[in-house]
């Protein structure tokens, strides 16, 4: 474990909750200011740690869901696990003003970097999409124009996190795209039946192999199985996708 | 000092005391990969150790599936804090796959299909510590889990048992590999709570 003297990426710093909105009915939003904090890029995590009286803790990984900031504040946003250790308390328990501590960032390699100019795809599956909304954000932050698309897989309406944000800043800027692909629900008349993304969907909401984009995919196991083998199959380079997985380690028995 | 985090009380786990500090036990089996998962076919399958300019030795799937094979039974730590208790795989110890090469090369960098690395010192790799498996639970190793054939060293992070494993180059210095040259620990060892590079 580091000594407190020593300021790296994995001191522990404390953070304050300075924010707290939900997003969907089970999934929230929480905003901290974190001493010290060294600034992140987007598509890097934290470690987030809780203690409880007794001097029992928890520590989980998120992913950082906001923009680099100078001023020291970070937001993720959390999905209630039904039998989560941890999500419960920072859906429904926590309060504005509360304390706890976080370390990072960590994780260099699912990251964009804002020097990148090359188009990027972005396909999310659930909650997958907290990293690339980061990278959105810190694409609209920086004013770079490189060609964005995201492909957003969520199960029904209720559970898109983001979506005025994402509409407004897709409505102003033409080569930020986004495309909804719901699986169990879709709003009447939705152009597309709900279900899994599928080939079709690949090949007519994702950029043509030709144009050589960088793919990030976040979302759980399956999912970012399923959409690399079908980018791959449409053509795209295999060295150019960048998968994030997680799996079904939360909701633990 | 830790802060206390008002109302949380959290959950304790009999099983606790087995785990190394920082991870919780999981019953299922999370896939971590940074890229997509390559197909391997079997005929064009093939484990080599170099030692930097040549190859020392080498193997296809019917040769190494040739060599004397072992029962483990390991628990598995992921860096990403789920841990995993008594898996069983069966695979070829790398002191069979080494026992021929006569090396004073003091540290490996492990290969796989899809480009990743990573590294170890030797002495971490021989002496019981380290097997290619092939079978997990009895049956082939789904490609998702590394298949054909992965590394297997569980005293150390899981992201060192490199999955699609088609080598290792002796070294005489220790050099960072995929994850440890991303903000990763040079060594991993779950006991000593080593997951980033600079704790």
């Amino acid at each position: 474990m580091a000594g407190t003297t020593v300021l790296g990426r994995v001191t522990w710093r404390s953070a304050r909750v300075v924010g707290l909105h939900d997003e969907t009915a089970t999934a929230r939003t929480l905003a901290f200011t974190v001493h010290d904090w060294p600034g992140h890029v987007a598509g890097q995590h934290i470690d987030l740690r809780l203690t409880a009286a007794d001097g029992y803790s928890a520590v989980r990984s998120y992913s950082i869901a906001s923009a680099p900031r100078s001023d020291g504040r970070i937001e993720i946003t959390v999905e209630r696990l039904p039998n989560g250790e941890v999500s419960p308390y920072l859906t429904q328990e926590i309060m504005v003003s509360d304390e706890l501590e976080l370390r990072g960032p960590v994780g260099g390699w699912f990251v964009w970097r804002n020097n990148q100019t090359e188009p990027i795809q972005l396909v999310a599956g659930g909650s997958g999409i907290v990293p690339l909304m980061a990278m959105i954000r810190s694409r609209a932050s920086v004013g770079s124009t490189a060609p964005f698309r995201l492909l957003y897989s969520v199960r029904e309406p209720a559970a898109v996190f983001y979506r005025n944000e994402l509409r407004a800043l897709s409505n102003h800027d033409h080569s930020m795209i986004v495309t909804y692909a719901y699986t169990r629900v879709a709003p009447e008349g939705w152009p597309r039946p709900p279900g899994r993304i599928d080939a079709k969907l690949i090949a007519s909401e994702t950029w043509s192999p030709k144009l050589r984009a960088t793919t990030y995919i976040c979302g759980p196991t399956s999912f970012v199985e399923s959409a690399t083998e079908l980018l791959i199959a449409c053509g795209q380079d295999r060295a150019r996708i960048k998968t994030e997985r997680f799996g079904a380690t939360g909701g633990l028995k | 000092m830790a802060i206390i985090s008002r109302g949380f009380t959290g959950r304790r786990s009999a099983t606790d005391a087995k785990l190394p500090p920082g991870q919780y036990l999981t019953t299922d089996f999370p896939v971590l990969s940074a890229g997509p998962t390559p197909h391997i076919s079997l005929d064009r399958w093939e484990f080599t150790i170099d030692d930097g300019s040549n190859i020392l030795q080498r193997w296809d799937w019917k040769s190494f599936r040739e060599l004397p094979t072992e029962n483990i039974t390991v628990d598995l730590h992921c860096v990403t804090r789920w841990s995993k208790l008594g898996t069983s795989w069966e695979g070829v110890s790398l002191d069979v796959l080494l026992a021929d090469t006569k090396t004073d090369l003091p540290y490996a960098m492990f290969r796989s299909y899809g480009d990743y690395t990573t590294n170890f010192p030797l002495k971490d790799v021989t002496k019981k510590q380290a097997w290619i498996a092939f079978k997990y639970d009895g049956a082939d190793l789904e490609p998702e889990h590394g298949g054909p054939a992965r590394l297997l060293v569980p005293h150390l992070y899981l992201w060192k048992s490199a999955k699609w494993i088609k080598g290792m180059t002796l070294m005489p210095h220790d050099k960072p590999g995929f994850w440890e040259s991303l903000g990763y620990h040079i060594y991993g060892d779950p006991w000593q709570e080593q997951r980033y590079s600079d704790e």
